[in-house]
């Protein structure tokens, strides 16, 4: 049975397409068939992080209205096997989405694939409510300042009370952290939240803590994951926070300043 | 819970009776337990028959109080429960009062006044963190929070507000009106404390119980912050 995986977190801005991405191609690189689904109907930007906004024919709002099935409609990424993208609709809004035809969709994906991510729009209106309304575990993107961490309590608040799981008194859907654009010499300036202070407000489960990176931009202006780019510090954090995701214990890592070293001191860099 | 009080407990007359009854708010008392008083009744009713009127008019008879023996016996076989009578109970037309259970402490803990009878209800509690933009109310009773009440959430008790976690939304006590009840943090930094109306923002809390455990209460027509222990 596939399981699926909502990215959201409220607000928006904070990472959480640049996440699916990497989630998802994560997911894929471990092995397990995943299809990366955007709801973001009308401001569709996966394709663009993934690199396949030129391959986009269909799209889930056709699926859902029937002009047009799963088969045609998934895009198979190129540089990852097991590896399919279910693009959002641009010129409709999101009010399409039927919490019928997003259940048709999701079951008919759930036979064939392993895992199923839901890349959430920001607020909590209908389009974002549709994305977790059916999932069975939620990585809530966080970044490591005030208004971002209230919008996650407040969208914690919606999992636990108007998913599916919690309207039919299922096991609750399970919550992972995963706090990015961390910046551990600002945190330790006082200018941002630490992991400590996020954990502490937020009390769920740590997944992983993406360091703030230009690989990051780099990544999604080339229209590649990040979590492909093996030798940035991004790209590794994601890495872990697969692993973390799948069940494995990996400690975390680009917590702390990097202590610069002597020739570095003397020459700057 | 409920209680029952007629001198006539014939299927007939209780039918006639609670269907005017409910006529008046069907919605407050559906699927209520009720228990049945026998203070005012000698003969031995037919259970059985008053088991189903109650489930017709979408109610559920629990148990009797107030029984004699043969009542008790008979009650017993019917599988309703029989419960000590409350003080409060007593006079009482049909009022909310506590009733201890069968096999719990007898008199001891039975309610002396109206107010006492409405706080020794059981108590609402909230397992897990009640995050931003939830609201918990506790109708007529105490609200314990064993999670965290984060920035944007509210809860409300019309009793006392117990908060096992850190305070960060808002908290409102005795919302009901009812000045002695208190509110207890372990981590207080809430954006608004109410005691029956009373309210202070977080500007007055700064001082030396920010962000540590307190109790805060009415004394003398205002708020006051003390340790909690």
């Amino acid at each position: 049975m596939a399981k699926i995986i909502v990215v959201t977190s409220g607000k928006g801005g904070v990472g959480k397409t640049t996440s699916s991405a990497a989630i998802g191609t994560g997911l894929a690189l471990a092995g397990h068939k995943t299809v990366i689904v955007d709801f973001d109907i009308g401001l569709r930007n996966l394709d663009l992080i993934m690199g396949c906004e030129r391959r986009v024919v269909y799209d889930f709002v056709n699926v859902i209205n029937g002009e047009a099935n799963l088969k045609q409609t998934l895009i198979k990424d190129k540089r990852t096997d097991n590896l399919f993208i279910l693009p959002a609709s641009q010129t409709r809004d999101k009010d399409a989405l039927t919490r019928e035809g997003v259940e048709k969709v999701l079951n008919e994906l759930a036979k064939d694939f392993d895992f199923i991510i839901c890349d959430s729009p920001a607020g909590i209106e209908s389009g974002a409510m549709m994305a977790l309304y059916f999932a069975d575990e939620a990585v809530v993107v966080t970044n490591p300042e005030v208004s971002s961490v209230r919008d996650s309590d407040r969208i914690l608040g919606m999992l636990s009370s108007k998913s599916r799981r919690a309207e039919q008194g299922l096991e609750g859907i399970k919550e992972h952290l995963l706090l990015t654009r961390y910046n551990p010499e600002r945190v330790e300036k006082g200018e941002m939240l630490s992991v400590e202070d996020v954990k502490e407000i937020l009390a769920i489960e740590l997944v992983g803590v993406i360091p703030e990176s230009q690989a990051v931009l780099n990544a999604s202006n080339s229209g590649q994951p990040v979590i492909l780019d093996k030798d940035s510090d991004a790209g590794q954090a994601y890495l872990d926070t697969i692993k973390r995701l799948l069940g494995e214990q990996v400690p975390f890592r680009f917590l702390n300043v990097e202590k610069k070293g002597f020739i570095k001191r003397i020459f700057g860099g | 819970m409920s209680v029952l009080h007629c001198a006539d407990v014939s299927v007939a007359t209780l039918q006639k009776l609670l269907s005017a009854k409910l006529a008046q708010a069907p919605a407050f008392f559906l699927q209520a337990p009720i228990v049945l008083n026998l203070s005012d009744v000698s003969q031995t009713p037919d259970f059985v028959s008053l088991k189903k009127l109650f489930i017709e008019l979408k109610l559920v008879l629990v148990g009797v109080t107030a029984a004699t023996p043969e009542q008790k016996a008979a009650a017993h076989a019917a599988g309703l429960a029989v419960l000590q009578a409350g003080k409060a109970s007593v006079k009482a037309k049909e009022q909310t009062v506590a009733q201890p259970p069968a096999n719990g402490p007898a008199n001891g803990a039975a309610p002396t006044s109206a107010v006492a009878a409405a706080t020794t209800m059981d108590s609402k509690v909230v397992e897990q963190t009640v995050r931003s933009g939830q609201q918990i109310y506790a109708k007529g009773t105490d609200l314990i929070v064993k999670g965290a009440v984060g920035a944007g959430a509210e809860v409300i008790a019309d009793g006392n507000i117990h908060i096992y976690g850190s305070l960060r939304g808002k908290a409102i006590a005795g919302a009901s009106g009812d000045t002695s009840k208190r509110i207890y943090c372990y981590n207080l930094q809430a954006e608004l404390v109410s005691i029956a109306g009373n309210y202070w923002l977080s500007d007055s809390l700064q001082g030396k119980f920010w962000g540590k455990s307190a109790c805060i209460k009415m004394q003398d027509d205002s708020l006051v912050i003390s340790e909690l222990v």
